[in-house]
This record gives structure tokens, C-alpha cells and sequence, in this order.
């Protein structure tokens, strides 16, 4: 009991400390630098593993284990998300009461755009995620917002994610001290322990990937969001990002945030950044 | 004259439903026919998807027990990825092959799917199949009138009937 | 409304090959809800493909199969342009078909 509270308060002074060196109210340019950290994040991965391809990272547990490979090979041939695939379609094309859809709300009729996602908006001085984007569609068109944690919105960015299939992942951080900050606090937040198993998100996928966490194989962190939205045998059918966050942070026993929250949002950039170039794959298939 | 291999089946059934209709087997070509020929050989095997063991599901099914043969290659992961979706295929070089079946012995209903092979059709599936737990998966293969299996154990960690 | 059947169908040398995906939930009839109670039995029990008028391949499926359900297969003959029909029925008495074009 002793030596675990020690660990605690070790772990808590550790993360004031490091919070302290790197989070003062405005982030110096110079301290922070997403640049060298993507290159030392893509570094990291290729040499722990070095057979595989860089853009094989994208496909998670897949790339790290070849019994899971061949058994997701066999199912991409017709894929069971085909049909969420399809609805998405429909839905991203029907118009809303007022006679617009979510094509109006979209640079190039929303295809192939998902790669551009999250990016920082300077007008309003945060993360805009692709699932908060289209929510703010509905509801700029009088409609009332879809859950982010069900069928509709995961089906929506799974055909958004369809359209762009094998683009790289092309995330902006402009030159501005608020945007480095949306960065380097999702950064934090990624590293940082939480719940009762007192696991960060870098414990599975920097520290662990292609080890079993109970029967589950870790994917790596690199690329993990590239497959976004996602078909988990698990949940028999397709969820999206906000669903995976939530119950990654129940699964270790912490209290979920609220989707869409300033620390998913800011968590999703940092991924997506750090993941720059490398392909699209949603809507992906998962355990 | 039997129109496919599974004209041994279509007479024996129709014979049993009492249909007066053996003369049809040999007509199957004709189209206001094909449906009454489809609809006699159309019987779900009820009682073979009741039996609870695999033994009995395939003696429900083709009345005889098989015997293992290399010659029937199934395809099964060794460690499911999720029970409720496994992919389990088939391959034989045995000859006139007319039906493949799954079994899972340790699923509640041993028997998962029977496939009728017509002739001209190649003796080869794939299916995706739920698994409840760490079993052993068994393929059927109906061939020349005789009954061949192969057998592999495919491991399963998350159950795959909702667990 | 949109068929539940969805088809590839590919003619290669002399052989078709097909695979097919269907929306159905295939309930087991063993998995119980969220309150604990059964849900009932919902499966596709047979299925039928059919190429100029026979049928080319049969299935008899029960509760076990995969949730939207996929199968694999293929037969002698077949063009590219020919029609392949597909159909099923459930244990509910329901029905659906469609009809792809050999690719």
C-alpha cells in the first residue's frame, strides 16, 4: 500500500513537473515542436519494428500479428461495414428539412476531404474534429445532432473516410501559439496516466503495441487513427472515434470524458499530426 | 436420367414426400418445373440443426459417420480474432463432392451450415461462423456417397455469441 | 427499399466466382439483452444462387453463422453479363432476392 502511493505521488510530481517545464499559459514556440516530434514518433515505431512498412502501421493489431493479418485479409475481400459504408453514403446526400445537406457544408461536396481532419481554427481558437464538423452542420441547419457514440455519426465519417482511401494524413498546425498549444496539451494528455489501472494511452500503443493487453493485441500508436472510423468485431458494427475514446478510458478504469471534449479533441490532433503522411484506411475493421 | 449430382437426393426426396414426381428429376431444365424440383429439394434440415453433438448433427444430416481425410483442407485461424466472426474455408480434391458442412462442437448447436454442391460446382467454400468458445471445428465433405472430415482446434478468447 | 443482398461476381477463365454479404442479424437465439432477457432467433436458414434458371449453389444456415452473413463459392460457366440469382428465407418466413451481373 505504501509503496504504491509512493508511486503515485512519484508519477504526480513527475507529471507537475513535466506540466510546469512545458505548459505555461502561452507556449513559447521554441519549446514545443511538432516537426521533430512526428520524425521522432515515426523513428520510434519503424525501429521497433523494423519489418514493418511504414504505411503498414495504419492497420493496427493487423500489422503486428500474422494469424490477425490473414484472418482481417480474408474479411477485407467483402467487408462487414459494408453496409454502414452504404448508409453513410445515403445520409451524407439527403437533404435536411431545409432542403441543404451535408454536402453544403463541405469544400469539394465533403469527398475526399477526411485526411484535412482535425485542423485549427483560428476564428474560434480550437480543434475542429470531423465528427464536431458535421454535429455543427446539423445544427446550422436546424437539425437536431447525432449521438457521437452511435450508428449515424460513425456511418457518416466512415463514408467520409471511404472517399479518402489512401491519402496521407495531411493535419496543419498554423503558426499560431494557441494552435501549438491545442498540440502540446494533447500531447500531454496522451502520455499522461489516468484510472484505476493507471495506464496512459502511450502504455498500450508507444510501450506495448503487438503485445496482448488480456486477449486483445495493441496497436501501435502510429497510424492509429488513419483506420477511422472503425468496424470492431467487438462491437458488430461500426464506432467512431469519440466511441473509442470513451471506452478506452472506461477500460482502464477512468472516468470517460465527454465526447468531443477540449481533451479528445486536442488528443485526436496530436495523433493525427504525429501520423502525417501516412495513408487513410477507414473505415477500418478491428477485433 | 439425373439432370445434377444431387439427383440422388431429389429422387430419394421426392419418393419420401410422396410425390408422384420422379419423372420430373429428369426434366429440372424446364423452367415451370424448376421451381417445383427447387421446393423438393429445398427441405431445411430441422432436425439436424436441433442435435446438440456434432455425432448427431452429422448423422441427422447424411445418416452415416465420416471418416478424417487429408484430402479435405480447411482454413481456420489458430486463434480466432472474435468468436462472433471467424472465417472457416474449404478445400477438397475429392471427387464428386455434394455437400460441405461446419460444425463446432462446442457451440449449442453443433451444426453451423450445410452446403449443397450441384454439379459443375467447385468444391470450395468460405463462410464466416460463430464460435462460442475454444473448440474444435470440423468440416464435412459428402463425396461419391461417402462422408470425409478434417478437423482443427481454433482457439477462441472473446466469446462469440455476445459475451 | 434496398436489397439486403449484396453480390461480387466475377467470371474468370472458365470458373465464377462469387461471394456474397447479406444484412441480417442471424440471432443465435442463445444471447440475452441488456435486461437479461433472450433474444429470439433470427437467421436466414436457406439460401439459394441461381445461374440460368439451376441452382448453382445451396446453403442451409442455422443461428451460427456470422452476423451479416458472408459465403464463398464457386461454379463451372457463367459470362460476364449473365445474370446470378440470389435468395434467401429466414426462420421468420421472410424473404429476399436479388439478381447481379457477372462481372
Amino acid at each position: 500500500m505504501r509503496l504504491r502511493s509512493a508511486i503515485h505521488l512519484g508519477s504526480a510530481a513527475l507529471a507537475l513537473a513535466l506540466l510546469a517545464f512545458a505548459a505555461p499559459a502561452v507556449i513559447a514556440a521554441d519549446t514545443v515542436d511538432p516537426v521533430a516530434d512526428a520524425k521522432a514518433f515515426k523513428k520510434f515505431f519503424t525501429d521497433k519494428f523494423p519489418k514493418v512498412k511504414l504505411e503498414d502501421f495504419v492497420n493496427g493489431p493487423y500489422s503486428m500479428n500474422e494469424d490477425l493479418h490473414k484472418q482481417w485479409e480474408e474479411k477485407e475481400q467483402f467487408p462487414p461495414y459494408e453496409f454502414s459504408l452504404e448508409m453513410g453514403k445515403e445520409m451524407f446526400s439527403k437533404p435536411f428539412k431545409n432542403g441543404k445537406s451535408f454536402e453544403d457544408c463541405f469544400p469539394n461536396k465533403g469527398i475526399g476531404i477526411r485526411q484535412n481532419y482535425p485542423y485549427f481554427d483560428e476564428k474560434e481558437g480550437k480543434v475542429i474534429t470531423l465528427e464536431l464538423a458535421l454535429n455543427r452542420c446539423r445544427e446550422a441547419n436546424d437539425e437536431p445532432p447525432f449521438s457521437y457514440v452511435r450508428d449515424d455519426m460513425a456511418a457518416l465519417t466512415a463514408y467520409m473516410a471511404f472517399t479518402s482511401r489512401g491519402k496521407p494524413f495531411d493535419i496543419k498546425i498554423p503558426n499560431d501559439p494557441r494552435a501549438l498549444e491545442a498540440y502540446q496539451k494533447g500531447k500531454e494528455y496522451f502520455y499522461t496516466r489516468r484510472g484505476q489501472l493507471n495506464f496512459s494511452c502511450a502504455t498500450c500503443h508507444v510501450q506495448s503495441p503487438g503485445e496482448r493487453v488480456r486477449a486483445e493485441v495493441l496497436a501501435p500508436a502510429l497510424g492509429i487513427l488513419n483506420a477511422m472510423p472503425i468496424y470492431r468485431s467487438e462491437w458488430s458494427g461500426m464506432g467512431t472515434t469519440s466511441r473509442r475514446f470513451t471506452t478506452c478510458n472506461s477500460q482502464i478504469r477512468g472516468v470517460p470524458l465527454t465526447p468531443q471534449d477540449d481533451e479528445y479533441r486536442n488528443v485526436e490532433y496530436y495523433l493525427s499530426y504525429v501520423s502525417n503522411g501516412l495513408p487513410i484506411s477507414g473505415p477500418g475493421a478491428r477485433p | 436420367m439425373t439432370t445434377t449430382g444431387y439427383g440422388f437426393f431429389a429422387t430419394r426426396r421426392l419418393i419420401l414426400q410422396g410425390v408422384g414426381a420422379v419423372a420430373m428429376v429428369g426434366l429440372g431444365n424446364l423452367p415451370f418445373l424448376a421451381p417445383a424440383l427447387a421446393a423438393a429439394n429445398d427441405k431445411y434440415p430441422e432436425d439436424a440443426f436441433k442435435a446438440k453433438s456434432e455425432a448427431d448433427a452429422i448423422k441427422a444430416l447424411y445418416g452415416k459417420a465420416p471418416e478424417a481425410s487429408d484430402k479435405v483442407k480447411m482454413d481456420a485461424p489458430e486463434i480466432a480474432e472474435n468468436g462472433a466472426v471467424v472465417p472457416v474455408s474449404v478445400t477438397t480434391t475429392l471427387t464428386e463432392v455434394t455437400s460441405i458442412s461446419f460444425l463446432v462442437s462446442e457451440n449449442p448447436v453443433a451444426l453451423v451450415a450445410s452446403y449443397k454442391i450441384p454439379a459443375g460446382t467447385l468444391p470450395s467454400v468460405g463462410n464466416r461462423i460463430k464460435m462460442a468458445k475454444t473448440s474444435n471445428v470440423t468440416v464435412v465433405v459428402e463425396a461419391g456417397g461417402k462422408l470425409y472430415s478434417a478437423t482443427k482446434e481454433v482457439k477462441v478468447t472473446v466469446g462469440g455469441c455476445g459475451g | 427499399m434496398a436489397s439486403t443482398i449484396r453480390v461480387r461476381a466475377t467470371a474468370s477463365g472458365e470458373t465464377t466466382e462469387v461471394q456474397a454479404l447479406i444484412q441480417h442479424p442471424m440471432d443465435s437465439g442463445f444471447v440475452k439483452d441488456a435486461k437479461g432477457e433472450i433474444i429470439p432467433p433470427h437467421f436466414i436458414q436457406q439460401l439459394t444462387f441461381e445461374y440460368d434458371g439451376k441452382p448453382v449453389f445451396m446453403a442451409d444456415w442455422g443461428g451460427g453463422v456470422s452476423k451479416d452473413p458472408y459465403v464463398k463459392f464457386a461454379f463451372k460457366g457463367g459470362k460476364k453479363g449473365d445474370d446470378l440469382k440470389v435468395s434467401w428465407v429466414d426462420n421468420k418466413g421472410a424473404t429476399d432476392t436479388n439478381t447481379a451481373k457477372i462481372q
